[in-house]
């Protein structure tokens, strides 16, 4: 972990921003945008998780390349495991 | 090496003796707690892939179910624990530079938060036994609206498979907020009994990541849980 | 531990405390090693005596010792307590934890006291599923599929589901340790390519721990809540889907194969290399093959599915990736066997359980190729072939492993020898006893006997006699290292600091080691497998 001393200012900037995100993503819920609604809510939730990981976490200033190897490779994993599984559930009914 | 007797003196009793130095441990515990926290990816990963396959073949149960949950409750749950993300991050500061007090105060903020958090579950959880929504012989969804641009009506069985998820998810997402607050309030009691400095605050700093960690968890239930289908009826 | 000392002896990790507290609150990772090697051996021990009970109802075609239920019973936990409770441990926690911290030149592993911790998860785990084997066992098969797991079985479901939950917390923090110590803890000059290819694999191994045995933690987790609190996610009456589990039980009870085999195939680098005198064949291949079934291994989980009714398609996907798999592990075999090619070998114990798990290994290997082709599988799924298949690699790979490497590792370990001469005895029993236990399964499952069968039709039974007559002989061959181990602790020869000359730091410290590891924190300047550089030995082995 990095010595580096985060300003104060800047955690509560992104705390804001969390925030906002949180009252975006309830409200936009409320409008109708299809398909859409649940890759906003993703993509929403995906911003938030990043800010928390690079800021309140420290990722973003840590020289240690091993850290952000393993938060990818946890990612990958899941992903692995929802990909092949899905490979299974979405073509069960072809043919 | 830590044998000679100037580096004796110059490391604290927190030093274990089977690290080299200091900076060893510290990097030792760091990268300890982000492979559990990547072990804790994969577990809860298990609960999203049901989650995943379950939402896609029974989509109207699922945005029913989505909607009879509070989504004030639920959002201002996440706030909290937005709030209390801040509090720990800011705490981690307090400790790199020191400040004894405020770490402590930021601390104990940081608690009560995750209780304020807990009793808000428990509301809600309380709201669903009332309701009905439990799985089981007593389970009755019959008073579910269906969604706007549903198809037919809303399968009471598969109903009980969301409903499932959500205690499951959320219960589990509980509990590891609970072993969060009992490690705090360990945190707590070591930061205001002083034996935390600049020099070695490693066990805030990799508390604050599990913290944040179970934060992010819930940054994801929220929209897969609460907000499946919020459309107005028409 | 008393010894026998006929003169001063050194102050080493045995003997620096006595008592029972000394050990039951020890931080030192040899000996925790021992309160692992000491439970794994009841457990291999429990297990066993389930796998005789088995073989004995299947002496004749009718069921006539113990009653079908009773049956679906000795076969699960069999299952469950040699995976679980033995296999899984086995290496990691017995030789992992003793000579990881050794290989790299460390004072122990980064983080000693969750390594007890470990231990005693094991132990409480342990003693749940012993409750549960008293008090009924379970029969769901040790693969626990739903529905019957979660709706229909009246056994113990629950109390096994728990006590393996908390085993798996268990392997967790053992391979978080070793990922830690391995990344952060290596002495000065041991680089990665330096390292034993002992710590590649065992790298390689806590990875797959770390991203694997959560999901089975979290399974589990769903089935005790879906039985204790009717949940419905894996009930076809509501909609849930029975295939849902056995996805999420694969996607770590596949690679959970790799971290049985792994660890074995860790010792194998380390016995044939002094057991030729050479440096492992292609080191970095070596090296790289052990990251690459790891990976590799997490791709392949549904080949277990194949007749369980997922997609066509899916499947095809499995199958060749579960041949891809196959690969690096082929690329061990012909590195081992390139590495004996011109190479001086002696047939010491551990050279005789290494030549015995390539060629039983191998032929593991093989008939998996056989099962992933689908066409086959259809055939042979569920049937003795399949079982055959496993044993071949679980106990003529994995086990093999481990009683080579505690043979080879022993010296290090009590500072005795065990004899040499029954040791090569049991090895051989172990080899012969093993093939007539297992190679007329392979026959059997190709005719068509199922597995998990109580009774059978007559024509299968005289192959199922050698089979129980085979595992009479390998149950001799398993007790025989139990006396002599346990004889050699108060009457073995006494060894010196390295009696196979062999290369490795841990063979740079006494026998055995003090607590600390090494009298000095050891600088690393050599490559490993230096053999052109340490004598060979007059005779193997000399007791100075």
């Amino acid at each position: 972990m990095s010595e580096h001393v985060m300003s104060s200012k800047l955690y509560y900037t992104i705390w804001i921003t969390l925030m906002c995100l949180t009252v975006i993503t309830a409200a936009v819920s409320f409008v109708d945008l299809g398909p859409f609604n649940t890759i906003v809510a993703l993509v929403i939730a995906t911003i938030k998780a990043l800010l928390v990981v690079l800021f309140f976490m420290h990722v973003k200033y840590t020289s240690e390349k091993l850290t952000k190897i393993v938060i990818v490779s946890a990612i990958f994993w899941l992903f692995l495991l929802l990909a092949l599984s899905m490979a299974d559930y979405a073509t069960r009914f072809l043919s | 090496m830590s044998d000679s007797p100037i580096a004796v003196e110059q490391h604290g009793p927190e030093l274990r003796h089977h690290f080299v130095d200091a900076e060893q441990q510290r990097d030792a515990a760091s990268l300890g707690m982000w492979l559990f926290l990547a072990t804790e990816i994969m577990f809860f990963g298990g609960m999203f892939l049901a989650y995943l396959i379950y939402r896609y073949a029974y989509y109207n149960e699922f945005a029913a179910g989505s909607r009879s949950i509070d989504i004030w409750l639920g959002t201002i749950n996440t706030a909290v624990l937005i709030c209390s993300s801040l509090t720990v991050a800011l705490g981690v500061r307090a400790a790199q530079m020191g400040k004894r007090r405020l770490l402590v105060t930021l601390l104990l903020i940081t608690i009560v938060l995750g209780l304020v958090f807990l009793g808000i579950k428990g509301v809600e959880w309380y709201q669903k036994f009332e309701e009905h929504h439990v799985p089981g012989t007593s389970f009755n969804a019959s008073d579910l609206e269906k969604p706007p641009y549903s198809h037919g009506e809303i399968d009471q069985r598969h109903e009980q498979i969301y409903f499932s998820l959500y205690f499951a998810m959320t219960g589990l997402h509980a509990l590891h907020m609970i072993i969060g607050v009992g490690i705090f309030i360990f945190l707590t009691y070591y930061a205001w009994k002083g034996r935390y400095s600049p020099k070695y605050y490693t066990p805030v700093e990799i508390g604050g990541l599990y913290w944040h960690f179970v934060d992010i968890v819930w940054i994801y239930l929220f929209p897969l849980l609460y907000l499946i289908d919020r459309k107005p009826l028409r | 531990m008393a010894t026998v000392a006929v003169t001063a002896e050194r102050e080493n990790y045995l003997n620096q405390e006595y008592g029972i507290r000394s050990w039951l609150l020890t931080t030192d990772h040899k000996r925790i090693a021992l309160l692992y090697l000491a439970s794994i051996t009841f457990f291999f021990f429990v297990g066993g005596f389930f796998a005789l009970l088995i073989r004995l109802e299947l002496l004749t075609p009718a069921g006539d010792l113990v009653q079908a239920d009773t049956y679906n019973k000795l076969f699960s936990m069999h299952g469950q307590v040699m995976i679980f409770f033995f296999l899984i441990p086995s290496i990691p926690a017995v030789l992992g934890n003793f000579l990881v911290p050794l290989m790299i030149g460390a004072k122990d592993l980064a983080f000693p006291r969750i390594n007890l911790l470990s231990w005693y998860l094991y132990i409480i785990a342990g003693t749940i599923y012993v409750h549960c084997i008293v008090t009924g066992g379970v029969d769901t098969g040790w693969t626990f599929y739903t529905p019957f797991s979660t709706a229909f079985s009246n056994t113990r479901v629950i109390e096994a589901g728990i006590a393996i939950f908390i085993a798996g917390f268990s392997s967790i923090l053992t391979g978080l340790n070793f990922v830690v110590t391995i990344h952060r803890m290596r002495a000065p000059g041991m680089t990665w390519s330096r390292l034993p290819l002992f710590i590649w694999a065992m790298y390689a191994t806590s990875i797959i721990q770390l991203l694997g045995t959560p999901v089975l933690a979290i399974t589990l987790l769903l089935v005790v809540f879906e039985r204790a609190f009717n949940l419905g996610i894996f009930d076809p009456t509501r909609g849930g889907d029975p295939l849902l589990f056995q996805h999420l039980f694969w996607f770590y009870s596949h690679p959970a194969v790799y971290i049985m085999i792994l660890p074995a195939m860790a010792v194998e680098s380390e016995v044939v290399a002094c057991f030729t005198r050479k440096r492992i064949f292609g080191y970095n291949f070596v090296a790289m093959s052990s990251i690459a079934i790891a990976v590799f291994g997490f791709l392949v989980w549904a080949h277990h599915m194949f007749t369980a009714g997922i997609s066509l398609y899916s499947a095809l996907i499995f199958s060749i990736l579960s041949y891809l798999v196959a690969v690096p592990s082929a690329i061990k075999v012909f590195n081992w066997t390139a590495t004996m090619y011109k190479g001086s070998i002696s047939f010491t114990t551990p050279m005789l359980y290494a030549f015995g798990f390539i060629g039983l290994f191998t032929m593991g290997g093989l008939t998996g190729l056989f099962l992933a082709a689908l066409g086959i599988d259809v055939h042979v799924h569920d049937t003795y072939f399949v079982i055959a298949h496993f044993h071949y690699i679980m106990v003529g790979g994995a086990v093999m492993g481990y009683l080579g490497g505690l043979h080879f590792w022993w010296p290090k370990i009590s500072g005795r020898m065990y004899p040499e001469g029954w040791g090569r005895l049991a090895a051989l029993l172990v080899f012969a006893g093993f093939n007539l236990t297992f190679f007329p399964q392979f026959i059997l499952g190709y005719m068509g006997m199922p597995r998990r069968y109580w009774q059978y039709p007559p024509e299968f039974q005289v192959l199922n006699v050698l089979s129980t007559a085979g595992s009479t002989i390998l149950a001799v061959g398993y007790v025989l290292p139990m006396i002599y181990f346990l004889w050699s602790m108060r009457y073995g020869k006494i060894a010196n600091d390295n009696p196979w000359d062999a290369a490795g730091l841990e063979w740079k410290t006494s026998s055995p080691p003090p607590t600390f590891n090494f009298e000095e924190a050891p600088e690393v300047t050599w490559e490993a497998y230096n053999y052109d550089e340490i004598p060979a030995p007059a005779e193997v082995p000399v007791e100075r």
